[in-house]
């Protein structure tokens, strides 16, 4: 399907786990194979369908934490909710050769691609990191350049998804900065923030106005509009700041 | 009732699932308040119901789409003009 016909409507497709890793305690990467998957952009998501025996469904949406090149393979990243009805069985139940139900890629506008340019700014709270770290994973496949800050607040050194990943890519890649916080604990010899985002740490992180930046911000509601409202207070344009809210305690939005 | 706001990319499901365009990036005009807005831009409430689309400016409902027994429902009476960009 190429871009410039009729995308078509969102259909259900069956896809079969092709490995799962554990990234943290409470959060997983499920890889599934979708054949006739016919590619995303970094910052798209899925719908996911879970049907019980009584018939009982619930669906719940997860972004995309795989660069579009690895399709058909599609690589989602969970976190596990206690009183979630979704993530529990993703993240504690699902096997290698299950299949899931899922639809997408779904959403044109929380999207990066190496051509929009920048420079970039990447806002995460929790897990609002799986669909930037899907434009980081895109940016380093398509040798991108654009000059690119990821600001990314978590609760502890242990909550931090992707923790080597992201390491590695700050050494490897010269125009990649990684600046983290930590809300609730933070090691001994520490030298990131450690505190929740406020104008202070924003106006030190964020690229400067003048340079009209593009910034994509995701993970939980409070954290997002604390984050979008302290860099429109700094200047920047709100057309050029996009967000995606998970929810008032980061939940991936879904609806039964 | 807690009200859980997400963005206008959580109402592209369902609209994807009526409308075969990137229905993110098309544009309402509100009635209310006359703006323009992408409906990415706007705030989406996921309800058992059905889906709420607000705008982002005065909060005037934009659009109501449900998905009930076969039929799709879709109250769009919030907006004055839906532009769509084919492709």
């Amino acid at each position: 399907m190429e871009r410039g016909t009729l995308l078509g409507r969102l259909s259900w497709q069956l896809g079969e786990v092709a490995a799962t890793k554990p990234e943290t305690a409470r959060t997983k990467s499920i890889t599934l194979d979708l054949p006739g998957w016919k590619g995303h952009r970094a910052g798209q998501h899925v719908d996911v369908r879970l049907t019980a025996e009584d018939g009982y469904q619930a669906e719940r949406s997860y972004s995309i934490a795989s660069p579009s090149e690895e399709a058909p393979r599609v690589t989602l990243t969970v976190e596990r909710l206690d009183d979630g009805e979704v993530s529990p069985y993703l993240t504690e139940e699902l096997r290698v050769g299950d299949k899931l139900e899922l639809r997408g890629p779904i959403g044109g506008y929380f999207v990066w691609e190496a051509q929009m340019g920048g420079p970039l700014l990447l806002v995460a709270g929790g897990s609002g990191i799986v669909p930037l770290m899907a434009m980081l994973r895109h940016r380093a496949v398509a040798a991108s350049t654009v000059a690119t800050r990821l600001l990314y607040s978590s609760r502890s050194l242990e909550d931090v998804i992707y923790r080597d990943e992201i390491e590695q890519r700050m050494k490897s890649s010269t125009m990649l900065e990684v600046v983290q916080t930590l809300t609730r604990a933070h090691p001994p010899g520490w030298t990131g923030y450690s505190r929740r985002i406020d104008l202070q740490m924003l106006r030190e992180v964020a690229w400067p106005v003048e340079q009209h930046p593009l910034t994509f911000i995701c993970g939980p509601t409070p954290f997002v509009e604390t984050a979008a409202a302290r860099l429109v207070e700094l200047g920047h344009e709100p057309a050029r700041i996009r967000t995606e809210r998970f929810g008032p305690t980061g939940e991936n939005h879904g609806r039964k | 009732m807690v009200e859980n706001k997400l963005d206008g990319n959580a109402a592209a499901g369902i609209l994807q699932e009526i409308f075969p365009f990137e229905m993110t990036l098309a544009q309402v005009t509100c009635v209310g308040c006359g703006t323009n807005n992408m409906i990415g831009a706007t705030a989406a409430y996921l309800q058992a119901m059905g889906t709420i689309v607000r705008c982002p400016r005065c909060d005037t409902v934009l659009i109501r789409v449900a998905h009930i027994r076969g039929n799709y429902l879709l109250d769009m009476r919030g907006v004055r003009v839906l532009q769509i960009k084919e492709g």
